[in-house]
């Protein structure tokens, strides 16, 4: 019981610090998972956090993964309804709110026009951080670019260049 | 915005997004299933909900689900939006939760954590491509152009706190374009 408080407790805090994107409050996730409650080892998080980016979903769904491994199914379930739960409420109410603001037009289209640059910079800013992030080596860097460049240019589907991505890997790791 | 879809229909463009979107980048499968592939919504109303979406607290696109939804169908909208998009991932990652603990340490556990690790590399580019295409499309001017680049350096390579960020960069943003028609 205590340990499906804790999850409920860390997650439901988490997602309300999520602001602008669940990438932002991974460090402190792992700080929480792996030094405060000891859930699972430092490379484990990073593993499943691999695995949370590459599997199709939202990403944020690996708090079900540490619930799972903190206290089984029932901690997968806490986990999941405590990140996502509380949030979706108020992603409908905003919804709503903006819906109303229907009235004034004018008022609409400026706030889209000013809110579009910040979103497509947030974007950018959600890849170049993670490129940044320091298990990112030679060949990743090398394949990201290419990756963009591919995606960007063409209408490959992103799941063939995902598949390709994990192709190049092995092979890498084969001729090291 | 054209026809609005029946609930049915809106789950199952979800549940395509939650399944087919392999190595990450959601927003872009969410853009492409319900504003390019089925004109539900123009790329300017996706990206006003995709920024409005990044403040409210939580995971940004499972938020951006429930917010389309609701915006197309009320309350059983974003209800049914948030059911399609989690109906299958929920299900693959205990799977795959359970199978990568029980390989752990093994040979087998080191083969995949180097595939994830490329797929990781995949969709850190997809993440820098849809913001490409986004803002070629939709911020032309020098005005907009200036302030995506500005947001992309202070939050991505000066990585200065999100909060922060954006509480000088949307009213910034604003300021600029409330006088511009």
């Amino acid at each position: 019981m205590l340990v499906l408080a804790q999850l409920a407790g860390l997650f439901a805090l988490l997602s309300m610090l999520a602001i602008g994107g669940g990438a932002g409050i991974i460090p402190e996730m792992q700080r929480a998972v792996v030094d405060v409650h000891h859930w699972m080892t430092g490379p484990q998080f990073l593993a499943i956090f691999a695995l949370s980016r590459a599997a199709p979903g939202p990403g944020s769904l690996i708090a079900m993964l540490v619930g799972q491994q903190a206290a089984g199914l029932p901690g997968a379930l806490v986990a999941a309804v405590a990140m996502f739960g509380p949030s979706s409420l108020l992603a409908y109410l905003a919804a709503r709110f903006w819906l109303r603001g229907a009235a004034g037009e004018g008022w609409r289209g400026r706030v889209q026009r000013a809110l579009a640059p910040v979103a497509v910079g947030l974007t950018l800013a959600a890849g170049i951080a993670l490129m940044r992030g320091t298990e990112h080596g030679l060949i990743a860097w090398g394949f990201s670019a290419l990756a963009a460049a591919v995606l960007t240019l063409t209408e490959l589907n992103p799941g063939v260049m995902a598949l390709a991505g994990a192709a190049v890997f092995l092979a890498a790791a084969l001729l090291r | 915005m054209s026809a609005r879809p029946s609930l049915p229909a809106l789950y199952r463009a979800f549940l395509a997004v939650g399944t087919f979107s392999v190595g990450g980048g959601l927003a872009a499968w969410i853009r492409r299933e319900i504003a390019t592939k089925r004109g539900w919504i123009d790329d300017s109303q996706f990206l006003t909900a995709y920024a409005l979406c990044q403040l409210v607290p939580g995971a940004t696109n499972v938020n951006l689900a429930v917010f389309l939804g609701t915006e197309l169908r009320g309350g059983p909208g974003g209800l049914a939006a948030l059911a399609g998009l989690m109906t299958v991932p929920v299900g693959l990652f205990l799977a795959l939760g359970t199978l990568y603990f029980a390989l752990d340490g093994s040979p087998a556990g080191r083969i995949v954590a180097i595939a994830l690790a490329g797929m990781g590399a995949s969709a850190v580019g997809m993440m820098i491509s849809i913001g490409l295409r986004l803002g070629r499309r939709n911020v032309r001017h020098a005005t907009g152009i200036a302030v995506a680049a500005l947001t992309a350096f202070l939050v991505g390579w000066e990585r200065i706190n999100l909060i922060l960020a954006l509480a000088l960069l949307i009213p910034f943003s604003l300021a600029l374009h409330w006088r511009a028609k």
